[in-house]
């Protein structure tokens, strides 16, 4: 902002984050699927529809329609492009970093080795009202592969 | 409404009151705070707090019982509150009751009407049978509309509508035009917490008097604001809440006209609301009485009556203009903003001291971080009104809300922080 000395918000929009709320990976419902989820953040009503296939025990692909905030989308957005190749336990030990890294108020030193470019999502845990919206995607997938453990 | 003086005040009697509010010379984002939030929650006066403090610590006893003077000084101050309040909004103390807020007192109304349609003997006036309707508007905050869904599907009544147009604004010849002999119930937003839209109570009621039908107006938006003249205006029932109008959180009022009052059941039962009781019986107590069971919360109540006093002490109509003034800045401002929407009405048409907008291409959580970030506080989301969002085709829009303590500067902060949202999201690229 211009009357601003300086931008305050540099540390939660970080440029990654802005490129891929506009580039929207994995945007698109994908199809077969093993798995859907729904899910909705009341309140700020981002929602996300998310799908995700399975290939023996790792994700094979991942797709995602929704609406919301730019670190809403974002957040979707890297974790399309990261998901595709892990196994399950991998996804699910990445959400568990992410997690971490976003209630952790600016505590905990990001994994970049294991979150890769969803470590731009640091600066998130300095804003506890967005953190939901952070999560909102890898939530959904969290759950979507609950949904098929149980299966 | 009624708009008798034109004269809002002067830019140094707005800054002579923000002396009395602690608050706003804190800086919670670390940069001065621009509170353009009141519409959700108003700040409280010096005044107000000290009243609070006073009570509680001087003269606070339970109310209506016990011998003790204490316990008489207590309720002096209890009743004494209800009269001011009652004289504020044009009606009798004893239309008067205590709500948690306006959302419980709404529920009342709607659970009270419930209850009477349960009696093995109906009042005619508070029937509501299959086939019969409840009329509100698509603009309405979800406390105005979950009740009157629920009223309506516990008496097979249908729940109409009145539409809004593209902007969120409907008209009164279409609301004149949807009540129906079958209309029992008018529930209706005075002021428009996302738009701003200023309904025609005066020809509402008539229509719905006419058809027999009860008015209930949601008057949160409308009572903290301007001069509002409840008897005037002839509605049956009304609501408001106490965070709105400088006063405590946890307490709302209920205006109920005297002959629903009467003819009203109550919609909760036990202490303090009735004359005698046996082991298979009951009787209430006549209004306002019947509508307060349980301990009411005192001190808040002691507090809502300084928060009357002092708004009467600043003046209403005074109060009004300036945010109507600003309103209209706000309209003007943000309707001129390359990609910016303005919804409810147009700039020159009425409006209270309120704006939202959508700013295309970004969520309004994100143009509320930005507004944070220099220090605006302003509301984004839907408001409590999902219909009319869904109707406006967003999830979500940006709110700034006037009241007393605001400044031209601070309407100027909120439009030129706007102006930049879209160029830092890169919106439009």
């Amino acid at each position: 902002m211009s009357d601003a000395p300086r931008d305050p918000l540099a540390g939660l929009y970080q440029e990654l984050i802005l490129e891929h709320a506009r580039r929207r990976e994995g945007e698109g419902a994908i199809e077969p699927f093993d798995a859907e989820r729904f899910l909705r953040n009341p309140t700020c009503g981002d929602e996300i529809r998310l799908r995700v296939r399975l290939d023996g025990d790792a994700v094979d692909a991942l797709g995602w329609e929704g609406q919301g905030c730019s670190i809403s989308q974002a957040s979707a957005s890297v974790l399309a492009e990261q998901a595709p190749g892990l196994s399950v336990a991998e996804a699910r030990e990445r959400i568990e970093a992410m997690r971490a890294l976003l209630r952790s108020r600016g505590g905990v030193e990001a994994e970049e080795a294991l979150l890769g470019d969803a470590v731009a999502f640091a600066g998130v845990a300095r804003f506890p009202m967005r953190v939901k919206c952070a999560m909102l995607a890898w939530v959904a997938l969290e759950e979507a592969l609950t949904e098929l453990d149980a299966r | 409404m009624t708009t008798t003086a034109t004269t809002g005040l002067t830019e140094e009697r707005v800054l002579q009151l923000r002396a009395d509010f602690p608050i706003l010379a804190e800086q919670p984002a670390g940069v001065p705070l621009v509170y353009l939030d009141s519409g959700a929650t108003s700040q409280q006066p010096r005044q107000v707090l000290e009243a609070e403090w006073a009570f509680r610590t001087r003269r606070n006893a339970a109310v209506h019982r016990g011998a003790h003077t204490l316990a008489a000084l207590a309720t002096d101050d209890y009743e004494v509150a209800r009269d001011r309040i009652a004289r504020f909004v044009g009606a009798r103390p004893t239309e008067i009751s205590w709500a948690m807020n306006a959302t419980d007192a709404l529920n009342t109304v709607a659970l009270s009407l419930a209850a009477a349609n349960r009696a093995a003997v109906v009042d005619p006036r508070l029937r509501i049978r299959e086939g019969d309707e409840i009329l509100v508007t698509e603009a309405e905050h979800h406390a105005n509309l979950l009740p009157w869904q629920r009223l309506a599907d516990e008496t097979g009544a249908t729940l109409r509508w009145v539409e809004v147009d593209d902007d969120g604004v409907w008209t009164a010849d279409a609301a004149l035009a949807a009540i129906t002999e079958r209309t029992r119930v008018v529930a209706v937003a005075h002021v428009s917490n996302v738009t701003g839209l200023i309904a025609p109570v005066e020809q509402l009621v008539a229509a719905a008097h006419e058809a027999g039908a009860l008015v209930v107006l949601d008057a949160c938006q409308s009572v903290p604001h301007r001069p509002v003249d409840l008897h005037g205006l002839g509605v049956d029932a009304a609501a408001f809440s106490g965070h709105k109008m400088l006063g405590p959180g946890g307490i709302g009022v209920l205006y109920l006209a005297e002959a629903l009052g009467a003819a009203l059941p109550p919609a909760r039962v036990g202490g303090s609301m009735i004359t005698t009781v046996t082991m298979t019986e009951h009787e209430f107590l006549p209004a306002p009485q019947r509508f307060e069971a349980g301990t009411q919360p005192v001190s808040a109540i002691v507090g809502l009556a300084a928060a009357v006093d002092y708004l009467e002490g600043v003046g209403m109509s005074a109060i009004e203009a300036h945010e109507v003034a600003l309103g209209e800045r706000l309209a003007l401002g943000t309707a001129s903003i390359d990609g910016v929407r303005l919804v409810g009405p147009r700039p020159g048409e009425e409006r209270a001291g309120l704006a939202s907008v959508i700013v295309d291409g970004v969520h309004a959580h994100d143009v509320g971080q930005l507004l944070d970030a220099v220090g605006i506080a302003a509301r984004v989301g839907h408001h409590c009104a999902q219909p009319l969002h869904r109707r406006l085709g967003v999830a979500a829009t940006t709110r700034a809300s006037t009241y007393l303590t605001t400044t031209e500067a601070e309407v100027d902060r909120f439009l030129d922080a706007l102006s930049g949202v879209r160029a830092y999201f890169g919106a439009g690229r």
